[in-house]
């Protein structure tokens, strides 16, 4: 530890103001802060400061992600061989499965901490740490098999676009996660759809009839018998950390335990999505209108998008009120979009971003509701 | 009494070295200060020289803007020098103190009225005392409030227990009382704690009406307890003093002089016996903590942690202040620090379970566990602040200098100390008291 402490000392000089590396400082900054928090004190006001920082909150979503990530990758390889009809264990779908998502994770981290690193260098702003969450929700929404050259491109059109252009962490509308996957679902559309959810299969292993999703064959009109055990534990083809509902209430509890992810948005979304369910149930008619509303909560990515992107602090509804609102309406949009426009399976990420959209709106009555209790004071 | 109002949301902060409730002897000290910078937004004209004498109660300099509002020297003795700084600012008037404190005498008025009341207190120099809301300036004597707020209860971090260091001017405190009821012509609102014992000087105070909170921090706070009571809305205008100033009123007004003589708690976890030591107003530092000290790395700190201004270990304590907090200096390297903490500090968050949970006091240091960033994490705020005004919108309407928008967000019942919470549990480490000042400035000066 001294020996680091010192090293960095000694080079620190380089990358200060008339250093020679000057021009790298922000990246200087971020990891000399990754390694050690800084020696400075506060200069006035409150004196003493809460232990958590933005470093920590950060990673503790990354934790909560982490069950997702490795049951992808043990999915990712499960359905991978069951496809072909081979028997594997764990550590075969594992190995499998982390050759396959590694090196999207690899991609995605390096394309946007490049982008974000360069934007802040030339800003002169050190590096915030928002995108070691994005980087790591990129490839748990994307299918296995994607081109990594395809994950290049739509992280940086999410950190340039979503994020860099309107000023970088804490000020970007669109979730930048989501951002990319709904460039993915534009920009490529034959890539992102059909049959492309069991890995290896596309290149004429086998002909496989699993690769369709639930979503998918609904889409289609398909009657569909949800396998409710499968789909809450997530043995379903899907994107890498999407399917399992149960991996999502794990990180979920995690967020909400250590205080990090909005517990309101979580259940709003839920209560939206299963009142929007049963009404349509009332309604019935065709096989979408049938699905039990239970079952939109546990198949496509609706419980990942539910505690991972509705609740991305910067995006959602910042008053509390606000999140209730943006919550709910989130879970009713998804069931809308899934149930009304079949063409679009992914309901839950157009809900979201839609609702990222809607939500300083949303913030901005529930501010007025405030005002006018102020005024109202005064008549009184 | 009454019905108890609960503050629900907020924290207490327990740190290590609370003062114990003993009261160290009397030390002499021979140099005390008054500073005008404890004073928001004025702008002082000396009135002494260096080198003069002058007595407990004497002018040492007015206000530029409106001189009636005069302040005095807090002992006798010889001014010593004017510390001047930026552009001549005067930052400090400093004062060698006789051994023995001749007082000014001032007549008493005969029957308080608001006018007798307000002419001595501006003639010794109380008057000073006197905050205002909106702004927290000091009080325009040409106004009149809609009412005056005393809060009985300091709940933040190390704060003085008044039943305790009070316990003597029982008599003075009640006169006091008497003082401010004549000033106003609404009500004079005296705020206890629910929570604990509260001395009879408090608790069957006369002629006033007694509130009770419950709550944590900060409950004890007037501002707080003022949006419970009697909001402040535009054009309105409130007073409010600590118990130790209606004291000092009380005292003048029985004895005719300006004596400031006061209990100053030194408490932090850097002070080797934390206590009470019985001083006067705009003590050195130096006199009260020697010997006292067991760090060489301490940050003294004229208040409370959350509020309170650095003054360094050989400053004076701040005018308005009782409170000398000494809690060490942060300035190191930590190792992981954001990941593996590696010593228990305050904090609202269960991401911190072992700091949260295990831990019921702190030796908290000035290090702020973090680099400023971008505003992300939403609802932090919203928790530690128990008023209906939305802290985030607020600053961000400041940030935009919009006035309206500022004043219908409800600047004027907010002032610093209000938001220092706010500041305490920021992940991004922002400085929202820094913010809020600009914004009360701004709004002065405009609205």
């Amino acid at each position: 530890m001294k020996f680091l402490r010192n090293t960095l000392d000694k080079i620190k000089p380089n990358f200060e103001k008339d250093g020679k590396l000057h021009f790298l400082h922000s990246t200087f900054d971020a990891l000399e802060t990754f390694m050690f928090v800084p020696n400075h004190t506060t200069k006035g006001g409150a004196h003493i400061r809460d232990g958590i920082d933005l470093k920590r909150t950060m990673f503790t979503v990354i934790i909560a992600l982490v069950p997702a990530l490795l049951f992808g990758m043990w999915n990712v390889g499960e359905l991978h061989f069951t496809a072909q009809n081979i028997d594997s264990s764990i550590i075969d779908n594992l190995i499998y499965g982390a050759m396959k998502v590694v090196p999207i994770i690899v991609v995605s981290y390096l394309v946007g901490l490049g982008i974000e690193f360069a934007f802040c260098q030339v800003n002169g702003h050190p590096v915030n740490e928002g995108f070691l969450v994005s980087g790591m929700l990129i490839p748990l929404i994307v299918p296995a098999d994607i081109p990594l050259w395809m994950v290049a491109v739509a992280t940086a059109f999410a950190v340039i676009i979503g994020k860099e252009v309107f000023g970088g962490t804490g000020m970007n509308i669109l979730n930048p996660a989501l951002t990319a996957r709904v460039f993915l679902y534009i920009a490529y559309p034959v890539e992102m759809a059909g049959d492309i959810w069991v890995s290896g299969i596309k290149d004429g292993l086998v002909d496989a009839s699993s690769g369709a999703t639930y979503l998918g064959d609904l889409g289609v009109g398909k009657a569909v018998t949800v396998d409710t055990y499968n789909a809450f534990m997530g043995f379903m083809p899907g994107s890498i950390g999407e399917t399992s509902t149960l991996m999502c209430l794990i990180g979920a509890a995690i967020l909400i335990v250590s205080g990090i992810g909005s517990w309101r948005i979580m259940l709003a979304t839920v209560i939206g999505a299963l009142g929007m369910g049963l009404i349509l149930n009332a309604i019935g008619g065709n096989p979408y209108y049938d699905l039990p509303a239970y079952q939109h909560l546990i198949i496509g990515g609706f419980a990942f998008g539910a505690v991972f992107m509705a609740t991305d602090p910067v995006s959602a509804a910042h008053t509390q009120r606000g999140k209730w609102i943006y919550g709910i309406l989130i879970g009713v949009l998804t069931v809308l979009i899934r149930v009304f426009n079949p063409a679009y399976p992914e309901g839950i990420m157009f809900a979201i971003l839609f609702m990222n959209v809607m939500a300083p709106l949303v913030d901005n009555y529930v501010v007025k509701a405030n005002i006018k209790r102020r005024l109202n004071r005064v008549k009184a | 009494m009454s019905k108890v109002i609960k503050i629900k949301k907020g924290k207490d902060i327990s740190l290590v070295g609370a003062a114990d409730k003993s009261t160290a002897p009397k030390t002499l000290s021979s140099s005390f200060a008054i500073k005008p910078t404890d004073f928001k937004n004025l702008v002082p004209k000396m009135v002494v020289k260096a080198g003069e004498e002058v007595k407990a109660g004497d002018v040492l300099f007015q206000d530029k803007a409106n001189p009636a509002i005069k302040f005095t020297s807090p002992v006798s003795g010889e001014v010593a020098e004017v510390v001047r700084g930026e552009r001549r600012a005067i930052q400090e008037v400093r004062i060698l103190a006789d051994s023995e404190i001749k007082y000014k005498s001032f007549s008493t008025p005969s029957t308080m009225t608001a006018e007798s009341i307000k002419e001595i207190l501006l003639e010794s120099g109380l008057w000073a005392f006197v905050v205002q809301r909106p702004f927290g300036t000091i009080a325009d004597p040409s106004a009149t409030p809609k009412a005056i707020h005393v809060s009985c209860f300091d709940s933040a971090p190390l704060a003085v227990d008044y039943n305790y260091s009070l316990s003597a001017d029982g008599d003075a405190f009640a006169k006091g009382l008497e003082a401010l009821n004549a000033l106003t012509e609404g009500k004079v609102h005296l705020n206890i704690n629910a929570k604990s014992e509260n001395a009879a000087m408090f608790a069957q105070a006369k002629g006033v009406e007694i509130n009770s909170f419950s709550g944590s921090h900060p409950a004890g706070l007037v501002g707080v307890q003022i949006h419970h009571l009697d909001p402040i809305n535009k054009g309105d205008v409130v007073w409010t003093l600590n118990p130790q100033q209606v004291v000092f009123i009380g005292r003048l007004l029985t004895s005719g002089t300006v004596d400031l003589t006061q209990k100053v708690a030194v408490a932090g976890s850097d002070v080797k016996s934390p206590q009470y030591v019985e001083t006067i107003v705009g003590v050195n530092v130096e006199a009260i903590t020697v010997d006292n000290i067991s760090n060489d790395n301490s940050r003294f700190i004229s208040g409370n942690v959350l509020t309170g201004s650095n003054i360094g270990s050989t400053g004076y304590v701040g005018f308005f202040d009782h409170l000398l907090s000494i809690i060490p200096e942060g300035n190191e390297y930590e190792f992981m620090g954001w990941l593996f903490p590696s010593y228990p500090r305050p904090t609202i968050s269960n991401s911190l379970p072992i700091s949260k949970f295990l831990k019921k006091s702190f030796v908290a240091n000035t290090n702020p566990h973090g680099e400023e960033r971008a505003f992300v994490m939403t609802g932090e705020y919203e928790k530690v602040l128990p008023m209906d005004v939305m802290p985030v919108q607020l600053l961000k309407s400041i940030l935009a200098q919009d006035l309206e928008a500022m004043e219908k967000l409800g600047i004027y019942e907010v002032i610093e100390e209000d938001l220092a919470l706010c500041e305490f549990v920021c992940t991004s480490k922002i400085e929202v008291q820094q913010i809020l000042s600009g914004g009360l400035d701004l709004m002065a000066e405009e609205g």
